[in-house]
């Protein structure tokens, strides 16, 4: 009888769900579980040996992707617009931090190379061999101007949110005042995308070119710490960040914020005749997860170590949408579900850990395959399968819901009004 | 039998010429010693003798014997063509090069003309090409005299000119008669004549002749009576403060500039404990007091002084530096440069039509590349990502027909349309499958057409590899029309444009005067009304997918003649179509051609403002069109209607 006197308590499971604290709700929990389990797990094996410090960095950064599919999912699973350039947030963020790295490192060695001279070294000194340090791989050695606050870490901490924040703002800012929306602002990000990678491709962008910045997993200050432990606290890091972006984003969608968005997203007109100031909205959500790109991007280049124009590539952002799709959009564990999966199985696969497959006349190789595996599949769960891997999670609620109220789904009035259609 | 004797005859007349001097040689012998011990002054009646003799192998000798490839046999004093080997001559008749056995190095002799006797061998010689049957060969001497121009050549090439017949050999004759007047003459209103004329030019080799007449030297401490005043050099303007330094420091008006380095280098070695004059080298922290350390150390004597910092204004003031024309003719440099100025501009304008090509040629590329997309985005309201695939399938088709008919020509008639066929089909089973049932949900087909195109891409780069395959152009195509210096396209670039003209003029047609046009419209302006009256959408939109893929399979032939075929080729173009259709306007033909022509014309455009850096260019073009959509978001041709969104 638990059923029907929850019934009785609230007028609907929507609503049920709605006055729980947050995070107390199920889906929350279970997925703050999986992901502490996960974190706890890989550094109690991390510290026996289970697994290799590079495993370690794949997890640490498998989890900032998470962090962007998850942005990634608020703007094109809840509000609809397919943005097709927040990869590039992401890898601004990187390239914010990076340049920090970067400059804090190379001038402790200008400078402790320069102490062992004879004479003190001057500013212009330094500054001139840190120049020259940096961009000798690309002819240079003058500092561009972007680099003038790169000596101080506060400084490119607050570059990594605010610029993407910044660009999010004006761009969307443009498109979304001009009312370009669907297809033609899909493709209006995407040009944008090419357009910044294919600035920082240029030698003389002051990002030297397609060399990119290297060396980011050498944290300056951090030299005595040994890059086995590093990789488990970037890993903490990007848990902790995953964990309360997911906090966030759950506490913005349950409210009257959330159910404008979703509003958006299945009838953009309808909302914008109810009063709703549209553009607004799509504004912030648009300039919010470039922000949390941004982060994620300053969290995950430093364990890969090297951040280059070719990751900004537009490619990079229909990847995201990709791994949206197939863990299934307008549900947040779905994104991260989705980029967990896929980009684990990429490197599983690419890296040559999935065994060929010999057909007697041809031997499949996964390192060429993949891509191809990749595409169709996603294809297919394009066309039979629009939920994605989350609709997994729904026949099994769905049973499960018989025995006990509550409701984890996410609102799936678009996909039912698309069904309906199709 | 009339053959046989033909035969022998010819071999009895060639025996004796084998076995006596031929007519090369006797005429040598003839100024035996002249050639074996030449000089300058004696050498000219010999080769005014053997030009004249206008035996055919006197060329070759000529060269070789500038060349210090001609040997005289001591025993018999011949003359033969000489390779050294080891320690023996491989002898050559120079009758017609054939072999004539071998000499050691003791019994033959190297003809070494000096370097006077050789000058005057270069100029026969010259007159001797300019005056050659062959037009190649004369149009080669040409080229070789035109880089290269010295004064004497100057009286063979007039020479030549009266006798030439080939009209455009016999201008470019009388054009570098004119740059060779304008540098060398020394008559002054031949060389004013010549400038004037060089004013009409757009070549470069007008620059070049007009830029040889300006050559100036500097000179410091005002310019010596009746020279041609050039300018008088102001800092600021005309060069930097430490430019003017440099020029003082030439003419030792004030020390050479000391740099940093040098600075450094003389304050370590004046430490002497811890001190350097006095100062602890712990307080040289900073560049002024190292700078203050260095003239301690200069005042001291211990270092070179350092010219006086702040005062050069009042030094040049002091000792103006002035530009002075090596020309001493100010009439000549007046014209020269005023000249120069008019070539200048001519050759500014030539650039403005030679971009203006450029730009007609890229907006054909980007027409028949995007044309497909626009149509196909018009009827069915569908991005395609994997267009660039068709692209990309088409220039496979083309290198696989070339592997089997290796006739460049004829496979590239064959490549055409089956290009077009296989793009086609290739099209129809993406619509079939994939895009017939994500119909009305345009952001679905986005990613699901993705996914077709990264697997394509991988499919194919698994077939043909990584590597770029070629398609090669038949020869007619290979070259290039120029009309000048400047202005200039390839054949396959018009050839492209041709064809983009063509299949606009064939989708114009389709869409103005046929049935199938008729309902593509129908089904474009409004789907709903048009199925309603008998137009099976469906079928419209599968027979427009099958056209629009074909063409960018045409498109994909055209762009692999002179672009990389590799599996990523239409990854490339994929964007560059997009901004072309949604600038243009959505599924208008004309909308697509403006966009193309916009498109191609800014990217040209930027390029030229900024020609170092093409990744610059497209960055500014893609800023510029995300402005360009604030303006007109529905592109440069609109739709209109009630179902236009």
């Amino acid at each position: 009888m638990s059923m029907a006197s929850s019934w009785h308590k609230y007028a609907s499971p929507a609503e049920a769900s709605r006055r729980r604290p947050l995070i107390l709700r199920t889906d929350v929990l279970i997925f703050l579980a999986i992901l502490a389990l996960v974190t706890l797990g890989a550094t109690l094996m991390a510290q026996s040996g289970l697994i290799s410090t590079s495993f370690v960095k794949t997890l640490g950064k498998t989890l900032c992707l998470c962090l962007a599919a998850l942005a990634m999912d608020l703007v094109w699973g809840y509000t609809g617009i397919l943005s097709l350039g927040h990869f590039a947030f992401f890898g601004i963020g990187g390239y914010a931090i990076g340049m920090w790295l970067m400059w804090d490192r190379t001038e402790a060695i200008v400078q402790s190379t320069l102490a062992r001279g004879p004479l003190p070294a001057t500013d212009l000194q330094l500054q001139e061999a840190i120049g020259s340090q940096i961009f000798g791989v690309v002819g240079a050695s003058d500092i561009p101007w972007i680099w003038t606050l790169a000596g101080s870490l506060p400084a490119q901490l607050a570059a990594a949110i605010l610029v993407p924040g910044v660009i999010a703002l004006v761009f969307g800012w443009l498109a979304f005042r001009s009312r370009v929306a669907g297809v033609y602002l899909s493709i209006l990000t995407q040009a944008g995308t090419l357009a910044l990678s294919l600035w920082l491709f240029q030698n003389d962008s002051g990002l030297r070119g397609n060399n990119g910045l290297s060396g980011l997993q050498n944290v300056p200050g951090l030299e005595s710490v040994p890059q086995s432990t590093l990789s488990l606290w970037f890993l903490w890091a990007s848990a902790v960040a995953l964990g309360l972006a997911y906090l966030a984003a759950v506490w913005l969608v349950a409210g009257r914020f959330g159910s404008v968005l979703r509003g958006i997203r299945d009838d953009e007109a309808r909302v914008r005749f109810l009063g709703y100031e549209v553009e607004h909205y799509k504004l912030a959500i648009f300039t919010v997860t470039a922000m949390v790109c941004g982060i994620a991007g300053a969290l995950y280049y430093p364990q890969a170590g090297i951040v280059n124009p070719a990751e900004i590539a537009p490619i990079a952002s229909i990847y995201l949408a990709v791994w949206v799709a197939i863990g299934g959009r307008g549900r947040l564990y779905g994104a991260v579900i989705g980029a967990a999966v896929v980009s684990l199985a990429s490197s599983w696969f690419t890296g040559g850990g999935a065994p060929n497959v010999n057909l007697g006349i041809y031997t499949i190789r996964w390192t060429d395959w993949w891509l191809v595996l990749l595409g169709l599949s996603f294809v297919l769960v394009t066309l039979y399968a629009p939920k994605g891997l989350g609709g997994l999670v729904d026949l099994w609620t769905e049973h499960r819901a018989r025995r006990r109220t509550g409701d984890l789904g996410p609102d799936q009035g678009a996909l039912r009004a698309e069904e309906e259609q199709a | 039998m009339t053959l046989l004797r033909a035969l022998l005859l010819g071999l009895c007349l060639a025996l004796p010429a084998q076995a006596q001097e031929g007519a090369v040689q006797t005429l040598l012998q003839s100024h035996a010693d002249d050639i074996a011990k030449p000089s300058r002054r004696t050498i000219q009646p010999v080769l005014d003798d053997l030009a004249a003799s206008g035996l055919p192998g006197i060329l070759p000798f000529l060269e070789a014997w500038a060349d210090k490839g001609i040997v005289q046999r001591d025993a018999d004093g011949l003359f033969f063509y000489g390779d050294r080997n080891g320690d023996a001559y491989a002898l050559r008749s120079v009758e017609d090069g054939t072999d004539a056995g071998t000499a050691g190095r003791r019994e033959a002799s190297e003809l070494k003309p000096n370097a006077g006797v050789r000058k005057l061998i270069a100029t026969t010689l010259v007159t001797f090409q300019l005056n050659d049957p062959d037009p190649d060969r004369r149009r080669a001497a040409l080229d070789a005299l035109s880089r290269n121009p010295t004064p004497d050549l100057l009286a063979p090439l007039r020479a030549s000119i009266e006798t030439e017949e080939n009209r455009a050999l016999r201008n470019r004759k009388e054009a570098l008669d004119r740059l060779i007047s304008i540098r060398f003459g020394t008559d002054p209103a031949i060389r004013l004549a010549a400038i004037d004329w060089m004013s009409d030019q757009v070549s470069l080799e007008a620059r070049a002749a007009l830029n040889a007449v300006l050559t100036t030297e500097t000179v410091v401490g005002g310019a010596p009576e009746g020279a041609n005043v050039a300018r008088r050099l102001e800092t600021g303007e005309d060069f930097t403060e430490a430019q003017a330094l440099a020029v003082l420091a030439r003419a030792e008006i004030v020390p050479d500039r000391v740099g940093r380095g040098d600075r450094d280098a003389a304050l370590i070695a004046a430490i002497a404990d811890g001190e350097i004059a006095g100062r602890p080298v712990a307080t040289l922290d900073t560049e002024a007091a190292r700078w203050a350390a260095y003239d301690a150390l200069a005042r001291a004597g211990d270092a070179p002084p350092r010219p006086p910092e702040g005062a050069v204004a009042e030094l040049i003031a002091a000792n103006p530096i002035t530009e002075i024309y090596d020309e001493p003719d100010p009439a000549i440099t007046d014209a020269a440069r005023a000249a120069l100025a008019e070539v200048d501009a001519r050759v500014a304008r030539a650039q403005v039509a030679d971009l203006g090509l450029d730009a007609l040629s890229l907006a054909s590329i980007y027409f028949l590349a995007a044309i497909g997309l626009a149509i196909t985005f018009g009827v069915m309201g569908v991005i395609n990502m994997a267009h660039g695939e068709f692209i990309m399938i088409g220039a496979y088709t083309g290198y696989v027909v070339q592997r089997v008919v290796p006739d460049y020509t004829a496979s590239l008639v064959i490549a055409l349309p089956l290009a077009f066929a296989v793009a086609a089909a290739a099209g129809v089973v993406l619509e079939r499958l994939v895009i017939r049932h994500l119909a009305h949900r345009p952001l679905e087909t986005l990613l699901a057409t993705f996914g077709i195109s990264v697997a394509l891409q991988q499919i194919f780069k698994n077939i043909f590899g990584t590597q770029a395959v070629p398609l090669t152009s038949p020869d007619w195509l290979a070259g290039a029309w120029t009309l000048n210096d400047v202005v200039g396209i390839s054949y396959i670039r018009i050839a492209i444009f041709i064809l983009a003209a063509l299949f606009l003029a064939l989708l114009v047609w389709i869409l103005r005067r046929t049935r199938l046009g008729l309902e593509v419209r129908a089904v474009t302006q409004n789907p709903g009304m048009a199925a309603s009256l008998g137009i099976d959408p469906d079928r419209v939109g599968m027979v427009t997918f099958a056209l629009g893929s074909g063409i960018a399979g045409i498109a994909g032939v055209a762009i692999g003649l002179f672009a990389q075929v590799t599996s990523e080729m239409g990854a490339g173009y994929i964007v560059q179509s997009f901004m072309t259709v949604v600038v243009g306007g959505v599924g208008s033909v004309f909308g697509t051609l403006a966009g193309a022509g916009l498109i191609g014309g800014l990217q040209k455009g930027i390029e030229w403002l900024n020609p170092s850096n093409t990744l610059a260019a497209q960055t500014y073009m893609i800023l510029f069109i995300i402005l360009f959509i604030q303006f007109r978001p529905r592109g440069i041709v609109a739709q209109k209607g009630r179902f236009a969104q």
